[in-house]
């Protein structure tokens, strides 16, 4: 009842966007002004302005601070923002289209799957020609393409009504398998071992611009997608043959979803690692908050999927301050009690027979 | 409307229909039957396009359905399935909206005044627009099925395609439900074809039945002629009777349960009859089939407690049937399992006896008060004064009745007591004449339903002869006994 009567509150969409463009945006904020050096806010506001108006001149300014946010803060936090977006998005898409609200890239496997399609590239210094830097995201990308068939194909092979539960075991022994073969490759590889394992446990620190580059497009490519087919997502939400029945186009509408979920989760793999829940949790509490329609959950989800990805940004490089924790163990330490909350909400409705 | 022409097809691997040939036109409603595993599904997934067809074609408006878009054919055809998967909690006019989606053009796919019409006139319809802002996960299992109901006709389908729609439905909204899809075929020439698993329902609303078995057509017919006995019970293999409804043209359709026949041997004979001065009693150990004129139970029914009452002569009360069930209740009987008879007579002038005849056997009882005696040639010059002086007659049948010999029973027994009358000479004291029985005479015929088979009971049947037999003697004996006590 407590629930409804949030939803009522914010049942106007408007306020909705406000809220969560409000929340992204002090998130920004707090992740660009809080670290070893604190920047105060007003400055960083007026160094945005000076870079992108140039009606300031930066000279007027503390030249170390420019650099601290120019260089190390701002880069790091537009990733974790479009990580956090990324991530978010694709879990809502996936969730949707498998009726199941415990499925995320992380835990479809799909996060493996691309971490895989990184590893091999970084392992064997691989580049397609003419991609160039565009390589590591586009193979990641492949191989989460590759790990969602074959967890979907496997789990309908199990059981043909593809149960929740059953998708997310198979999920999960996808994941443990790719897991070994990384580690193994890890473990055959002398020099790049470091890079490899700091990379694996998830991070955007010390990314830089170039990352930003290479996850824009496949961002905005993916979002893109994703939002023109909320429609189709709400039907497919039904079960696959009701959304046929509404004149959904399922085989054609669910290949898109699928390709545009994993270039979304590829591309966040390849520049920040696998990141664990992200998917799972934002889309829930967006769900809660605003609804389960996708033409407002998917956008709502991507503004506070990148909010919340930068505070757990914030939060790793603040606890153990100034060494980092990886942001992976952030977002589990508040994903999986959400997921055994969400497992124990599913439960219960079935039990009083709904 | 829609044609089907020697389709086969199903699942990967083997056909489950075969050869599959019917045509359902504007306005019709067809319900199609057929045992578990007969294909009824797999029918309805073909014509919804889920499943490819094999073999032959289907056309809808003359048009071959592989040739509709995805969108075109859900303008054209909308389903409610048995089963809807809900595992987000979208409010009920969410859910309802996306039935416009086969509606909806161009990238933006806008919402248009249009759309938000046929929305609310379809929850309107399906009586979900009171709780269109309520999560349909918390809605009951009838709730959400009407709202899956205002989805698909918010669709505005020309044929509606239903998987057995009454399922999660309790019995006010099944009557609801078909009433309104009826309403509709009949005012919107919407087509609908339905799979029942309830033949009685599908026998009720339906224009005409598509029964399937093992994936061919039995038979499409009308009602009537689908629903036939023998038909039913081959393609089921159960057990089922056929009645007439009480108050529709339409044949329903009974199951015969496999229990029972222990204890059935018993025979109703003397033995279970009890008199005392208040009430005569007969208590059969399992139900009987009864058709009787008593006070309560009358009409046809089953019951075991049988009870001939003696009321005083000027017994006047204003609701005599209210009156009788609440003495049933004083006196320990269950008024809903008893047929309950009024007489002034003295119950211990009560006539009865057994009559054996080959393979079967009757017991009869008669209390006789021929006070109120009349001509039934001459009834008209009686006013209507209920008056008592009456005679009752109770006869159980060991044996299994057929519904022609009750009522040959009742003719037969009838006759008998009119033959009694008439060589007691007993008097219509208003015209002068021999009277044919009373004015307020009733009559109970109660048959174990086991043991040999009667189908007939006419005056010369064996059961006929038995019962004429056992009403003339037993009639002439209460009479004379009741006669001789107004004599002393």
């Amino acid at each position: 009842m407590q629930r409804l009567s949030i939803r009522k509150f914010l049942n106007n969409k408007f306020l909705a966007f406000f809220l969560a463009g409000i929340f992204l945006i002090i998130a920004f904020l707090i992740g660009i002004s809080i670290g070893t050096v604190n920047v105060p806010i007003v400055t960083i506001i007026q160094i945005m302005i000076a870079k992108v108006f140039g009606v300031i001149s930066l000279g007027s300014i503390d030249s170390m601070y420019t650099s601290i946010v120019l260089n190390i803060r701002l880069p790091r936090v537009i990733l974790a923002g479009l990580v956090g977006a990324a991530l978010a998005i694709a879990g809502a898409a996936f969730q949707g289209l498998l009726r199941n609200p415990l499925a995320d890239p992380y835990t479809l496997g799909v996060s493996s799957g691309a971490s895989v399609g990184a590893v091999l590239t970084l392992f064997f210094h691989l580049s397609i020609p003419f991609v160039g830097i565009f390589t590591l995201p586009l193979l990641s990308i492949l191989f989460s393409f590759l790990t969602i068939f074959l967890v979907l194909a496997f789990a309908r092979k199990i059981e043909r009504s593809m149960r929740v539960e059953t998708i997310i075991l198979t999920g999960i022994i996808f994941s443990s398998f790719l897991g070994a073969v990384i580690s193994l490759m890890i473990a055959l590889t002398g020099d790049e071992l470091r890079q490899i394992i700091g990379w694996l446990l998830g991070s955007v620190s010390m990314r830089g611009w170039e990352y930003i580059k290479i996850i824009l497009p496949f961002f905005i490519i993916g979002s893109a997608i994703l939002i023109f087919n909320a429609k189709e997502l709400n039907a497919m939400s039904f079960g696959e043959e009701r959304a046929q029945h509404l004149g959904v186009n399922v085989q054609k509408r669910k290949l898109i979803i699928l390709s545009a979920g994993s270039i979304l989760t590829g591309a966040a793999v390849a520049v920040s690692g696998t990141i664990g829940f992200v998917g799972l949790v934002i889309p829930h509490l967006s769900r809660i908050l605003w609804g389960p329609d996708h033409r407002h959950l998917l956008p709502l989800s991507i503004l506070t999927g990148s909010g919340f990805l930068i505070l757990a940004d914030l939060l790793s490089r603040m606890i153990i301050s100034p060494t980092e924790l990886p942001i992976g163990v952030i977002t589990a330490l508040i994903g999986a009690p959400t997921f055994a909350v969400i497992l124990l909400q599913r439960k219960r409705m079935e039990r009083s027979g709904s | 409307m829609l044609s089907v022409q020697h389709v086969s097809g199903g699942y990967t691997g083997e056909s489950v229909l075969k050869d599959i040939s019917f045509e359902v036109g504007k306005g019709e409603l067809l319900g199609v039957l057929g045992p578990n595993g007969s294909g009824k599904t797999t029918l309805l997934k073909m014509v919804s396009g889920i499943l490819p067809i094999k073999q032959g074609e289907i056309f809808i408006n003359g048009k071959r359905l592989q040739e509709y878009g995805i969108k075109q054919l859900a303008q054209m055809v909308a389903v409610l399935s048995q089963h809807s998967s809900q595992s987000f909690s979208y409010t009920v006019k969410e859910t309802v909206s996306l039935g416009r989606y086969a509606h909806q053009k161009g990238w933006f796919q806008s919402w248009t005044q249009e759309d938000e019409e046929v929305v609310q006139r379809v929850m309107d319809q399906t009586g979900v627009s009171s709780f269109q802002n309520k999560n349909i996960q918390q809605l009951s299992g009838g709730e959400k099925q009407r709202v899956f109901l205002a989805q698909a006709l918010a669709q505005e389908p020309e044929i509606l395609l239903l998987d057995e729609p009454t399922n999660h439905l309790d019995l006010s909204y099944q009557k609801e439900l078909l009433d309104l899809l009826k309403h509709w075929t009949a005012e919107k020439g919407l087509t609908v074809i339905s799979i029942f698993h309830d033949l009685n329902l599908a026998g009720l609303y339906c224009d005409r039945l598509l029964l399937l078995e093992k994936g061919t057509i039995n038979i499409n017919h009308i009602p009537n002629e689908v629903l036939r006995e023998d038909r039913i019970r081959d393609v089921y293999n159960t057990k089922i009777q056929k009645h007439p409804h009480p108050k529709v043209a339409a044949p329903q359709m009974v199951l015969l349960p496999e229990r029972y026949q222990s204890g059935k041997n018993v025979e109703i004979d003397e033995s279970r009859l009890q008199i005392s001065n208040e009430f005569l009693v007969l208590k059969s150990p399992y139900p009987l089939r009864t058709m009787s004129s008593g006070v309560v139970g009358s009409g046809t029914g089953w019951y075991q407690t049988f009870v001939n009452r003696h009321v005083s002569k000027d017994y006047n009360c204003d609701d005599h049937q209210v009156e009788m069930a609440a003495f049933l209740q004083a006196n320990g009987f269950e008024p809903t399992e008893t047929v309950g008879m009024m007489t002034a007579v003295w119950l211990e002038d009560a006539a009865y006896q057994q009559f054996n005849e080959e393979g079967f056997s009757i017991f009869v009882v008669v209390t006789a008060g021929v006070g109120n005696a009349i001509d039934a040639s001459k009834s008209e010059l009686h006013s209507f004064l209920p008056s008592p002086g009456t005679i009752n007659t109770w006869i159980f049948v060991n044996g299994d009745l057929t519904e022609e010999a009750f009522i040959q029973s009742i003719m037969t027994a009838t006759e008998a007591k009119v033959k009694a009358m008439h060589d007691l000479k007993v008097m219509d004291q208003v015209t002068g004449t021999i009277a044919t029985g009373t004015s307020t005479d009733s009559i109970l015929v109660a048959a174990a339903q086991s043991g040999k088979g009667l189908a007939f009971a006419g005056t010369i049947t064996p059961l006929g002869r038995l019962i004429s037999k056992a009403v003339y003697l037993c009639t002439t004996e209460a009479i004379q006994k009741s006669q001789k006590r107004k004599l002393l």
